[in-house]
Protein backbone atom coordinates (compact mmCIF):
# COMPACT_ATOMS: atom_id res chain seq x y z
CA UNK A 1 0.00 0.00 0.00
CA UNK A 2 1.14 3.50 -0.70
CA UNK A 3 0.63 5.75 1.99
CA UNK A 4 0.43 9.14 0.76
CA UNK A 5 -0.08 11.00 -2.72
CA UNK A 6 4.10 12.58 -2.11
CA UNK A 7 5.29 9.25 -3.00
CA UNK A 8 3.23 8.94 -6.74
CA UNK A 9 4.27 12.85 -7.70
CA UNK A 10 6.12 13.10 -10.80
CA UNK A 11 9.67 14.35 -10.90
CA UNK A 12 8.85 17.73 -11.84
CA UNK A 13 5.94 17.91 -9.38
CA UNK A 14 8.67 16.61 -6.53
CA UNK A 15 11.34 19.44 -7.75
CA UNK A 16 8.67 22.04 -7.51
CA UNK A 17 7.22 21.21 -3.79
CA UNK A 18 11.34 20.87 -3.15
CA UNK A 19 11.97 24.36 -4.77
CA UNK A 20 9.42 25.96 -2.57
CA UNK A 21 10.31 24.11 0.24
CA UNK A 22 14.02 24.95 0.07
CA UNK A 23 13.59 28.61 -0.48
CA UNK A 24 11.48 28.91 2.69
CA UNK A 25 13.61 26.66 4.30
CA UNK A 26 16.73 28.69 3.52
CA UNK A 27 14.96 32.00 4.36
CA UNK A 28 13.51 30.06 8.21
CA UNK A 29 17.55 29.14 9.04
CA UNK A 30 18.83 31.86 8.07
CA UNK A 31 16.35 34.64 10.21
CA UNK A 32 16.78 31.64 13.27
CA UNK A 33 19.79 29.98 13.33
CA UNK A 34 22.83 32.46 14.04
CA UNK A 35 25.48 29.50 12.96
CA UNK A 36 23.62 29.21 9.82
CA UNK A 37 23.62 33.06 8.98
CA UNK A 38 27.39 33.24 9.85
CA UNK A 39 28.14 29.83 7.58
CA UNK A 40 26.13 31.46 4.77
CA UNK A 41 27.59 34.63 4.89
CA UNK A 42 31.26 33.60 4.84
CA UNK A 43 30.14 31.51 1.73
CA UNK A 44 28.85 35.02 0.17
CA UNK A 45 25.08 33.15 -0.11
CA UNK A 46 22.17 35.12 0.85
CA UNK A 47 18.80 33.65 0.90
CA UNK A 48 17.77 35.84 -1.89
CA UNK A 49 20.13 33.23 -4.49
CA UNK A 50 18.18 30.09 -3.61
CA UNK A 51 15.72 30.51 -5.65
CA UNK A 52 15.05 26.46 -6.74
CA UNK A 53 16.74 23.11 -6.30
CA UNK A 54 19.37 24.06 -9.18
CA UNK A 55 20.87 26.29 -6.51
CA UNK A 56 21.44 23.85 -3.69
CA UNK A 57 25.20 23.44 -3.96
CA UNK A 58 25.91 27.34 -3.69
CA UNK A 59 25.33 26.72 -0.25
CA UNK A 60 27.63 25.14 2.56
CA UNK A 61 27.96 21.77 3.87
CA UNK A 62 26.73 21.31 7.43
CA UNK A 63 28.76 18.44 8.88
CA UNK A 64 28.93 16.26 12.07
CA UNK A 65 31.54 18.49 13.47
CA UNK A 66 29.11 21.35 12.87
CA UNK A 67 26.72 20.01 14.98
CA UNK A 68 29.69 18.93 18.21
CA UNK A 69 30.99 22.67 17.41
CA UNK A 70 27.37 23.72 18.52
CA UNK A 71 26.83 21.19 21.26
CA UNK A 72 23.74 20.91 22.42
CA UNK A 73 21.64 23.75 21.01
CA UNK A 74 23.28 25.66 18.46
CA UNK A 75 21.76 24.49 15.64
CA UNK A 76 18.11 24.64 16.65
CA UNK A 77 15.91 27.27 15.16
CA UNK A 78 13.27 27.35 18.09
CA UNK A 79 13.83 27.75 21.52
CA UNK A 80 13.65 25.05 23.85
CA UNK A 81 10.09 25.97 25.17
CA UNK A 82 9.03 24.61 21.62
CA UNK A 83 10.48 21.32 21.68
CA UNK A 84 8.34 18.35 22.22
CA UNK A 85 11.05 15.69 22.24
CA UNK A 86 14.95 15.37 22.77
CA UNK A 87 16.82 12.61 21.51
CA UNK A 88 20.98 12.06 21.15
CA UNK A 89 22.75 9.65 19.58
CA UNK A 90 25.66 7.31 21.03
CA UNK A 91 28.50 9.77 20.71
CA UNK A 92 31.26 6.93 20.64
CA UNK A 93 33.88 9.80 21.16
CA UNK A 94 33.24 12.68 22.58
CA UNK A 95 29.96 14.41 23.30
CA UNK A 96 26.77 12.96 22.28
CA UNK A 97 24.87 14.65 18.81
CA UNK A 98 21.92 16.24 20.08
CA UNK A 99 19.32 16.41 18.17
CA UNK A 100 14.95 17.97 19.09
CA UNK A 101 11.84 17.98 17.49
CA UNK A 102 8.62 20.36 17.74
CA UNK A 103 5.21 18.74 17.78
CA UNK A 104 5.25 19.23 14.28
CA UNK A 105 8.68 17.62 13.42
CA UNK A 106 6.82 14.79 15.35
CA UNK A 107 4.21 14.90 13.02
CA UNK A 108 6.42 14.93 10.18
CA UNK A 109 8.53 11.80 11.56
CA UNK A 110 5.44 9.19 12.43
CA UNK A 111 4.50 10.34 8.94
CA UNK A 112 7.49 9.14 6.92
CA UNK A 113 8.13 6.24 9.24
CA UNK A 114 4.73 4.84 8.47
CA UNK A 115 5.17 5.51 5.01
CA UNK A 116 8.31 3.35 5.37
CA UNK A 117 6.77 0.80 7.18
CA UNK A 118 3.56 0.35 4.28
CA UNK A 119 6.42 0.10 1.60
CA UNK A 120 7.97 -2.47 3.34
CA UNK A 121 5.17 -4.72 3.91
CA UNK A 122 3.12 -2.98 7.22
CA UNK A 123 -0.34 -3.55 7.63
CA UNK A 124 -2.91 -2.62 10.31
CA UNK A 125 -2.83 -6.15 11.68
CA UNK A 126 0.51 -6.42 12.15
CA UNK A 127 1.39 -6.79 15.69
CA UNK A 128 5.14 -5.41 15.45
CA UNK A 129 7.46 -6.38 18.30
CA UNK A 130 10.77 -3.39 18.78
CA UNK A 131 13.71 -5.01 19.40
CA UNK A 132 15.70 -1.57 19.54
CA UNK A 133 16.56 -0.21 22.29
CA UNK A 134 14.07 2.56 23.67
CA UNK A 135 15.25 5.42 24.67
CA UNK A 136 17.51 8.18 23.75
CA UNK A 137 18.19 6.48 20.12
CA UNK A 138 15.65 7.62 17.97
CA UNK A 139 15.38 3.92 15.87
CA UNK A 140 12.78 2.33 18.47
CA UNK A 141 10.79 5.54 19.48
CA UNK A 142 10.77 6.63 15.17
CA UNK A 143 9.63 3.06 14.44
CA UNK A 144 7.14 2.79 17.35
CA UNK A 145 5.10 5.82 15.91
CA UNK A 146 5.14 5.32 12.92
CA UNK A 147 3.68 1.51 12.90
CA UNK A 148 1.28 2.87 15.28
CA UNK A 149 -0.01 5.23 13.26
CA UNK A 150 -0.68 2.58 10.07
CA UNK A 151 -2.54 0.80 13.18
CA UNK A 152 0.01 -2.15 14.35
CA UNK A 153 -0.52 -3.29 17.66
CA UNK A 154 2.74 -2.45 19.35
CA UNK A 155 5.23 -4.82 21.52
CA UNK A 156 7.60 -2.45 22.99
CA UNK A 157 9.99 -5.63 24.00
CA UNK A 158 13.05 -3.14 23.42
CA UNK A 159 16.85 -5.20 23.35
CA UNK A 160 18.05 -7.75 25.34
CA UNK A 161 16.58 -10.54 27.21
CA UNK A 162 16.44 -12.60 24.00
CA UNK A 163 14.74 -15.71 25.65
CA UNK A 164 12.06 -13.48 26.94
CA UNK A 165 11.75 -11.76 23.43
CA UNK A 166 11.17 -15.23 22.08
CA UNK A 167 8.63 -16.34 24.71
CA UNK A 168 6.31 -12.52 23.67
CA UNK A 169 7.28 -13.18 20.24
CA UNK A 170 5.70 -17.02 19.96
CA UNK A 171 2.86 -16.05 22.48
CA UNK A 172 1.57 -13.08 21.29
CA UNK A 173 1.69 -14.30 17.60
CA UNK A 174 4.05 -11.18 16.83
CA UNK A 175 4.04 -10.83 13.32
CA UNK A 176 6.44 -8.02 12.25
CA UNK A 177 9.67 -7.51 13.97
CA UNK A 178 12.03 -4.90 13.92
CA UNK A 179 15.53 -4.79 15.24
CA UNK A 180 19.06 -4.73 13.14
CA UNK A 181 20.02 -7.05 11.10
CA UNK A 182 22.36 -8.63 13.47
CA UNK A 183 20.04 -8.86 16.63
CA UNK A 184 17.68 -10.52 14.22
CA UNK A 185 20.10 -13.03 13.27
CA UNK A 186 20.88 -13.64 16.85
CA UNK A 187 17.74 -13.97 17.76
CA UNK A 188 17.23 -16.89 15.28
CA UNK A 189 20.04 -18.11 16.82
CA UNK A 190 18.92 -17.87 20.45
CA UNK A 191 15.87 -19.49 19.25
CA UNK A 192 17.68 -22.66 17.81
CA UNK A 193 18.92 -22.81 20.72
CA UNK A 194 16.29 -23.30 23.29
CA UNK A 195 14.67 -25.67 20.18
CA UNK A 196 12.25 -22.66 18.37
CA UNK A 197 12.57 -23.02 14.56
CA UNK A 198 11.11 -19.55 13.79
CA UNK A 199 9.51 -21.02 10.38
CA UNK A 200 7.77 -23.54 12.34
CA UNK A 201 7.19 -21.91 15.89
CA UNK A 202 6.65 -18.22 14.94
CA UNK A 203 4.05 -15.90 13.27
CA UNK A 204 6.86 -13.54 11.80
CA UNK A 205 5.99 -12.28 8.45
CA UNK A 206 7.54 -9.38 7.74
CA UNK A 207 11.01 -7.80 8.99
CA UNK A 208 11.87 -3.90 9.15
CA UNK A 209 15.36 -4.07 9.74
CA UNK A 210 18.11 -1.04 9.96
CA UNK A 211 20.37 1.02 12.17
CA UNK A 212 23.20 -0.90 10.63
CA UNK A 213 23.93 -1.82 6.80
CA UNK A 214 22.01 -5.03 5.57
CA UNK A 215 24.66 -6.27 2.79
CA UNK A 216 22.66 -8.85 0.53
CA UNK A 217 24.72 -11.78 1.96
CA UNK A 218 23.23 -10.68 5.06
CA UNK A 219 19.73 -10.38 3.77
CA UNK A 220 20.19 -14.00 2.61
CA UNK A 221 21.52 -15.08 6.41
CA UNK A 222 18.10 -13.41 7.05
CA UNK A 223 15.84 -16.46 5.14
CA UNK A 224 18.42 -18.98 6.23
CA UNK A 225 17.34 -17.57 10.03
CA UNK A 226 13.50 -16.99 9.36
CA UNK A 227 12.57 -18.61 6.71
CA UNK A 228 12.72 -17.89 2.67
CA UNK A 229 9.41 -16.35 2.83
CA UNK A 230 10.08 -13.88 5.14
CA UNK A 231 10.01 -10.11 3.54
CA UNK A 232 13.02 -8.71 4.63
CA UNK A 233 13.27 -4.64 4.21
CA UNK A 234 16.05 -2.35 5.24
CA UNK A 235 15.37 1.00 6.01
CA UNK A 236 17.40 4.21 6.27
CA UNK A 237 17.94 7.48 8.56
CA UNK A 238 20.22 9.49 11.06
CA UNK A 239 18.90 11.24 14.06
CA UNK A 240 20.92 14.23 12.65
CA UNK A 241 18.53 14.31 10.09
CA UNK A 242 15.05 12.57 12.13
CA UNK A 243 15.79 9.24 12.62
CA UNK A 244 14.52 6.36 10.55
CA UNK A 245 12.18 7.75 7.99
CA UNK A 246 14.30 9.34 5.56
CA UNK A 247 13.65 6.25 3.12
CA UNK A 248 13.42 2.55 2.73
CA UNK A 249 12.88 -0.29 0.75
CA UNK A 250 9.85 -1.14 -0.59
CA UNK A 251 9.02 -4.98 -1.51
CA UNK A 252 10.03 -4.82 -4.83
CA UNK A 253 13.52 -4.73 -3.31
CA UNK A 254 15.20 -2.29 -5.89
CA UNK A 255 16.98 0.43 -3.67
CA UNK A 256 15.84 2.53 -0.91
CA UNK A 257 12.74 5.29 -1.72
CA UNK A 258 13.54 8.52 -0.29
CA UNK A 259 10.95 11.17 0.85
CA UNK A 260 11.85 13.43 -1.44
CA UNK A 261 9.05 15.80 -0.25
CA UNK A 262 11.03 16.33 2.98
CA UNK A 263 14.44 15.72 2.10
CA UNK A 264 16.58 16.44 -0.75
CA UNK A 265 19.32 14.29 -1.49
CA UNK A 266 22.64 14.60 -3.46
CA UNK A 267 25.90 12.98 -3.84
CA UNK A 268 28.83 14.47 -4.00
CA UNK A 269 32.36 13.81 -3.90
CA UNK A 270 33.45 13.07 -0.93
CA UNK A 271 37.18 14.54 -1.16
CA UNK A 272 36.21 17.31 -3.19
CA UNK A 273 32.72 18.36 -1.96
CA UNK A 274 31.95 18.06 -5.90
CA UNK A 275 28.17 17.18 -6.60
CA UNK A 276 27.87 13.48 -8.92
CA UNK A 277 25.57 13.48 -11.81
CA UNK A 278 22.73 10.72 -10.89
CA UNK A 279 24.14 7.33 -10.86
CA UNK A 280 27.41 8.02 -10.25
CA UNK A 281 28.35 6.62 -6.36
CA UNK A 282 29.73 8.43 -3.44
CA UNK A 283 28.70 10.81 -0.12
CA UNK A 284 24.71 10.89 0.72
CA UNK A 285 24.23 14.10 1.27
CA UNK A 286 20.53 15.76 2.76
CA UNK A 287 19.03 18.92 3.01
CA UNK A 288 15.73 19.00 5.00
CA UNK A 289 13.54 21.40 3.76
CA UNK A 290 10.23 20.92 6.34
CA UNK A 291 12.14 20.69 9.97
CA UNK A 292 11.29 23.29 12.31
CA UNK A 293 13.78 22.47 15.16
CA UNK A 294 16.65 21.16 13.67
CA UNK A 295 16.84 21.80 9.54
CA UNK A 296 19.93 20.60 8.62
CA UNK A 297 20.85 22.31 5.15
CA UNK A 298 23.49 19.63 2.81
CA UNK A 299 24.22 17.51 5.94
CA UNK A 300 27.01 15.23 5.17
CA UNK A 301 25.92 11.56 6.06
CA UNK A 302 28.93 9.71 5.30
CA UNK A 303 27.29 7.16 3.75
CA UNK A 304 28.00 6.19 0.28
CA UNK A 305 25.60 5.14 -1.86
CA UNK A 306 23.90 6.41 -5.35
CA UNK A 307 20.87 7.50 -6.09
CA UNK A 308 18.44 5.71 -8.79
CA UNK A 309 15.76 7.86 -10.60
CA UNK A 310 13.08 6.22 -12.71
CA UNK A 311 9.48 4.93 -11.38
CA UNK A 312 9.74 1.49 -9.78
CA UNK A 313 7.26 -1.13 -10.10
CA UNK A 314 5.75 -0.44 -6.58
CA UNK A 315 4.07 2.74 -7.85
CA UNK A 316 6.02 5.10 -6.13
CA UNK A 317 8.03 7.28 -8.34
CA UNK A 318 10.61 9.54 -5.92
CA UNK A 319 13.89 9.05 -6.13
CA UNK A 320 15.62 5.85 -4.89
CA UNK A 321 18.83 5.33 -3.31
CA UNK A 322 20.92 2.17 -3.72
CA UNK A 323 21.39 0.20 -0.94
CA UNK A 324 24.40 1.51 1.14
CA UNK A 325 28.29 -0.23 0.17
CA UNK A 326 29.52 1.53 2.81
CA UNK A 327 30.18 4.77 5.38
CA UNK A 328 32.75 6.57 4.79
CA UNK A 329 33.54 6.69 8.65
CA UNK A 330 33.33 2.86 8.57
CA UNK A 331 36.22 3.06 5.71
CA UNK A 332 39.15 1.40 6.79
CA UNK A 333 42.81 2.21 5.17
CA UNK A 334 45.06 -0.97 5.15
CA UNK A 335 48.59 -0.46 3.51
CA UNK A 336 46.78 2.18 1.46
CA UNK A 337 44.12 0.22 0.30
CA UNK A 338 40.73 1.18 1.44
CA UNK A 339 38.84 -1.43 2.91
CA UNK A 340 34.74 -1.57 4.25
CA UNK A 341 34.13 -3.97 6.36
CA UNK A 342 30.67 -4.61 4.58
CA UNK A 343 33.29 -5.84 1.37
CA UNK A 344 34.89 -8.31 4.40
CA UNK A 345 31.27 -9.53 5.34
CA UNK A 346 30.06 -10.44 1.69
CA UNK A 347 33.10 -12.66 1.09
CA UNK A 348 32.68 -14.50 4.73
CA UNK A 349 28.87 -15.10 4.28
CA UNK A 350 29.66 -16.84 0.68
CA UNK A 351 32.02 -19.24 2.51
CA UNK A 352 29.81 -22.03 3.36
CA UNK A 353 31.27 -22.98 6.68
CA UNK A 354 31.19 -19.48 7.85
CA UNK A 355 28.43 -18.06 10.16
CA UNK A 356 27.42 -14.30 10.55
CA UNK A 357 29.63 -13.44 13.24
CA UNK A 358 32.82 -11.70 12.82
CA UNK A 359 35.67 -9.66 14.09
CA UNK A 360 38.32 -7.35 12.10
CA UNK A 361 41.49 -6.55 14.36
CA UNK A 362 43.86 -4.31 12.69
CA UNK A 363 47.36 -3.66 14.17
CA UNK A 364 50.62 -2.23 13.17
CA UNK A 365 53.56 -3.63 13.01
CA UNK A 366 57.20 -2.40 12.25
CA UNK A 367 55.22 0.61 10.80
CA UNK A 368 53.12 -1.95 8.44
CA UNK A 369 49.14 -2.25 8.88
CA UNK A 370 47.95 -6.03 9.90
CA UNK A 371 44.40 -7.14 9.30
CA UNK A 372 42.69 -9.75 11.07
CA UNK A 373 39.80 -11.55 10.49
CA UNK A 374 38.28 -13.70 12.72
CA UNK A 375 35.03 -15.74 11.77
CA UNK A 376 33.10 -18.34 13.61
CA UNK A 377 32.74 -21.65 12.33
CA UNK A 378 28.76 -23.45 11.96
CA UNK A 379 28.86 -26.07 14.09
CA UNK A 380 27.94 -28.47 11.36
CA UNK A 381 31.22 -27.29 9.67
CA UNK A 382 33.76 -28.42 12.51
CA UNK A 383 36.47 -31.00 11.71
CA UNK A 384 38.70 -33.44 13.77
CA UNK A 385 41.09 -32.88 11.03
CA UNK A 386 43.74 -29.99 11.38
CA UNK A 387 44.15 -30.69 7.41
CA UNK A 388 40.65 -29.38 7.02
CA UNK A 389 40.92 -26.42 9.21
CA UNK A 390 43.93 -25.44 7.28
CA UNK A 391 42.37 -25.88 3.92
CA UNK A 392 39.52 -23.46 5.06
CA UNK A 393 41.62 -20.65 6.27
CA UNK A 394 43.68 -20.95 3.31
CA UNK A 395 40.34 -21.11 0.84
CA UNK A 396 38.66 -17.88 3.28
CA UNK A 397 42.61 -15.93 2.71
CA UNK A 398 42.48 -16.43 -0.33
CA UNK A 399 39.06 -15.02 -1.22
CA UNK A 400 39.53 -12.33 0.96
CA UNK A 401 42.61 -11.44 -1.54
CA UNK A 402 40.44 -11.29 -4.38
CA UNK A 403 37.94 -9.14 -3.02
CA UNK A 404 40.12 -6.90 -1.29
CA UNK A 405 43.54 -7.06 -2.75
CA UNK A 406 45.22 -7.52 0.50
CA UNK A 407 46.56 -10.18 2.69
CA UNK A 408 44.35 -11.19 5.93
CA UNK A 409 45.51 -13.32 8.67
CA UNK A 410 42.23 -15.48 9.27
CA UNK A 411 41.43 -16.76 12.55
CA UNK A 412 39.46 -19.67 13.03
CA UNK A 413 36.34 -19.64 15.84
CA UNK A 414 34.51 -21.96 17.65
CA UNK A 415 30.79 -21.21 17.01
CA UNK A 416 29.10 -18.88 19.53
CA UNK A 417 32.65 -17.47 20.74
CA UNK A 418 32.28 -14.41 19.08
CA UNK A 419 30.75 -11.46 20.62
CA UNK A 420 26.95 -10.79 20.16
CA UNK A 421 25.30 -7.38 19.37
CA UNK A 422 21.80 -6.24 19.85
CA UNK A 423 22.03 -2.79 18.92
CA UNK A 424 24.52 -1.69 16.54
CA UNK A 425 27.08 -4.54 15.84
CA UNK A 426 30.71 -3.31 16.14
CA UNK A 427 33.17 -5.48 14.78
CA UNK A 428 36.37 -3.64 13.88
CA UNK A 429 38.67 -3.30 16.82
CA UNK A 430 41.49 -0.73 15.70
CA UNK A 431 44.67 -0.71 17.78
CA UNK A 432 47.10 0.70 15.58
CA UNK A 433 47.16 3.72 17.21
CA UNK A 434 47.25 2.24 20.64
CA UNK A 435 50.61 1.94 22.57
CA UNK B 1 34.88 -52.02 16.81
CA UNK B 2 35.29 -48.58 16.66
CA UNK B 3 35.76 -46.63 19.55
CA UNK B 4 34.52 -42.91 19.98
CA UNK B 5 37.03 -40.34 20.73
CA UNK B 6 35.92 -36.79 21.77
CA UNK B 7 37.41 -33.54 19.93
CA UNK B 8 36.97 -30.26 21.41
CA UNK B 9 37.61 -27.18 19.15
CA UNK B 10 39.21 -25.03 20.88
CA UNK B 11 41.42 -20.85 20.43
CA UNK B 12 44.69 -20.48 22.03
CA UNK B 13 43.35 -18.59 25.14
CA UNK B 14 43.95 -18.95 28.22
CA UNK B 15 41.69 -20.91 30.18
CA UNK B 16 40.36 -22.35 27.15
CA UNK B 17 41.66 -25.88 28.58
CA UNK B 18 40.78 -25.31 32.18
CA UNK B 19 37.06 -24.80 31.37
CA UNK B 20 37.03 -27.92 29.24
CA UNK B 21 38.30 -30.15 31.70
CA UNK B 22 36.11 -27.97 34.76
CA UNK B 23 32.98 -28.89 32.80
CA UNK B 24 34.31 -32.70 32.73
CA UNK B 25 34.86 -32.81 36.28
CA UNK B 26 31.55 -31.29 37.62
CA UNK B 27 30.34 -34.05 35.21
CA UNK B 28 32.24 -36.86 36.70
CA UNK B 29 33.78 -37.95 33.49
CA UNK B 30 37.34 -39.27 33.34
CA UNK B 31 40.06 -38.43 30.92
CA UNK B 32 41.66 -41.68 30.20
CA UNK B 33 44.05 -40.43 27.25
CA UNK B 34 44.19 -37.15 25.45
CA UNK B 35 46.20 -35.75 22.82
CA UNK B 36 47.26 -31.71 21.99
CA UNK B 37 49.08 -30.62 19.46
CA UNK B 38 51.14 -27.20 20.08
CA UNK B 39 49.26 -24.42 17.55
CA UNK B 40 49.18 -20.93 17.02
CA UNK B 41 45.46 -20.19 16.99
CA UNK B 42 43.21 -22.87 17.86
CA UNK B 43 44.06 -26.84 18.52
CA UNK B 44 41.82 -29.68 18.30
CA UNK B 45 41.74 -31.44 21.82
CA UNK B 46 41.54 -35.24 21.54
CA UNK B 47 40.02 -37.43 24.18
CA UNK B 48 39.52 -40.70 25.35
CA UNK B 49 36.56 -40.50 28.54
CA UNK B 50 34.81 -42.64 30.28
CA UNK B 51 31.59 -41.38 28.70
CA UNK B 52 31.93 -39.67 25.31
CA UNK B 53 27.95 -39.35 24.46
CA UNK B 54 27.57 -37.38 27.55
CA UNK B 55 30.88 -35.58 27.76
CA UNK B 56 30.07 -33.92 24.29
CA UNK B 57 26.89 -33.00 25.39
CA UNK B 58 27.74 -30.83 28.44
CA UNK B 59 30.64 -29.72 26.46
CA UNK B 60 28.15 -28.08 23.80
CA UNK B 61 25.60 -27.09 26.23
CA UNK B 62 28.87 -25.22 27.74
CA UNK B 63 29.17 -23.12 24.58
CA UNK B 64 32.08 -25.68 23.51
CA UNK B 65 32.48 -27.42 19.70
CA UNK B 66 32.65 -30.68 20.67
CA UNK B 67 32.77 -33.57 18.39
CA UNK B 68 32.84 -37.42 18.34
CA UNK B 69 35.14 -39.10 16.00
CA UNK B 70 35.05 -42.91 15.00
CA UNK B 71 38.58 -44.08 16.22
CA UNK B 72 40.75 -47.34 16.47
CA UNK B 73 42.17 -47.93 20.06
CA UNK B 74 44.94 -50.75 19.53
CA UNK B 75 45.98 -53.30 22.22
CA UNK B 76 50.03 -54.30 22.03
CA UNK B 77 52.34 -55.97 24.22
CA UNK B 78 54.55 -53.45 25.77
CA UNK B 79 57.99 -54.88 23.99
CA UNK B 80 60.02 -53.61 21.38
CA UNK B 81 58.67 -54.13 17.32
CA UNK B 82 54.95 -53.65 18.60
CA UNK B 83 54.51 -50.36 17.05
CA UNK B 84 56.21 -51.45 14.09
CA UNK B 85 54.33 -54.23 13.56
CA UNK B 86 51.22 -52.56 13.64
CA UNK B 87 52.83 -50.25 11.63
CA UNK B 88 53.88 -52.57 8.99
CA UNK B 89 50.21 -53.65 8.86
CA UNK B 90 48.92 -50.34 7.88
CA UNK B 91 51.68 -49.41 5.20
CA UNK B 92 51.12 -53.06 3.72
CA UNK B 93 47.59 -52.36 3.02
CA UNK B 94 48.42 -49.06 1.84
CA UNK B 95 46.64 -47.16 4.51
CA UNK B 96 47.73 -44.15 5.97
CA UNK B 97 47.89 -42.93 9.44
CA UNK B 98 46.04 -39.28 9.95
CA UNK B 99 47.04 -39.47 13.77
CA UNK B 100 47.64 -41.26 16.71
CA UNK B 101 48.37 -41.52 20.42
CA UNK B 102 49.13 -43.24 22.97
CA UNK B 103 46.24 -44.69 24.77
CA UNK B 104 47.18 -46.94 28.16
CA UNK B 105 50.55 -47.94 28.86
CA UNK B 106 51.96 -49.87 31.88
CA UNK B 107 54.33 -52.65 32.76
CA UNK B 108 52.20 -55.22 30.18
CA UNK B 109 50.72 -53.67 27.66
CA UNK B 110 51.36 -49.51 24.90
CA UNK B 111 48.11 -49.23 23.70
CA UNK B 112 47.47 -46.55 20.78
CA UNK B 113 44.18 -44.29 19.69
CA UNK B 114 44.67 -44.38 15.83
CA UNK B 115 43.28 -42.52 13.52
CA UNK B 116 43.24 -43.70 9.86
CA UNK B 117 41.85 -43.03 6.74
CA UNK B 118 40.27 -45.54 5.71
CA UNK B 119 38.24 -46.81 8.29
CA UNK B 120 36.33 -49.67 7.19
CA UNK B 121 39.44 -51.33 5.38
CA UNK B 122 41.92 -50.60 8.88
CA UNK B 123 39.21 -53.05 10.44
CA UNK B 124 40.10 -56.11 7.77
CA UNK B 125 43.81 -55.58 7.81
CA UNK B 126 43.71 -55.91 11.85
CA UNK B 127 41.71 -59.11 11.81
CA UNK B 128 43.78 -60.45 8.99
CA UNK B 129 47.40 -59.08 10.81
CA UNK B 130 47.00 -60.58 14.42
CA UNK B 131 46.09 -57.16 15.92
CA UNK B 132 43.44 -57.00 18.65
CA UNK B 133 41.30 -53.89 19.13
CA UNK B 134 39.63 -52.84 22.06
CA UNK B 135 35.98 -52.83 22.61
CA UNK B 136 34.25 -49.42 23.85
CA UNK B 137 32.72 -50.76 26.86
CA UNK B 138 36.47 -51.97 27.86
CA UNK B 139 37.90 -48.47 26.56
CA UNK B 140 35.57 -46.39 28.65
CA UNK B 141 36.50 -48.36 31.79
CA UNK B 142 40.16 -48.24 31.84
CA UNK B 143 41.25 -46.94 35.08
CA UNK B 144 44.49 -47.21 36.89
CA UNK B 145 44.69 -48.15 40.25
Amino acid sequence: MILSKEETYSPSEIENLQSERLRKAIQYVYANVPAYRAKMEAARVAPADIRSVADLGKLPFTTKQDLRDNYPYGLFAVGVGKLARIHASSGTTGKPTVVGYTPYDMEVWTECVARIACMGGATADDIAQICFGYGMFTGALGLHYGLEKIGAAIVPSSTGNTQKQLLYMKDFGATLLVATPSYALRIAEVAAEIGVKPERDLTIRTALVGSELLTEAMRQEMYKAWGAGLNVTQNYGMSELMGPGVSGECEKLCGMHINTDHFIPEVIDPATGEVLPAGERGELVITCITKEALPLIRYRTRDLTRLLVGDCACGRRTARMENLSGRTDDMIKIRGVNVFPSQIEEVLLGVDECGPHYELVLTRRNHTDALEVKVELLPAALSDSYGDLEKLSRGIRTRLKSALGIEAKVTLASPNSLQRFEGKAKRVTDLRNVE
Amino acid sequence: MFVKQLSVFIENRKGRLEQVTKELTRNDINIIALSLADTNEYGLLRMIVSDPVAAKDVLCAGGFSAMLTDVLAVRMQNKPGQLYHMLNVFTGADLNVEYMYVLDSSAEYGSMVVKVADAAKALEVIKSGGLELFDEKAVYSIVHK
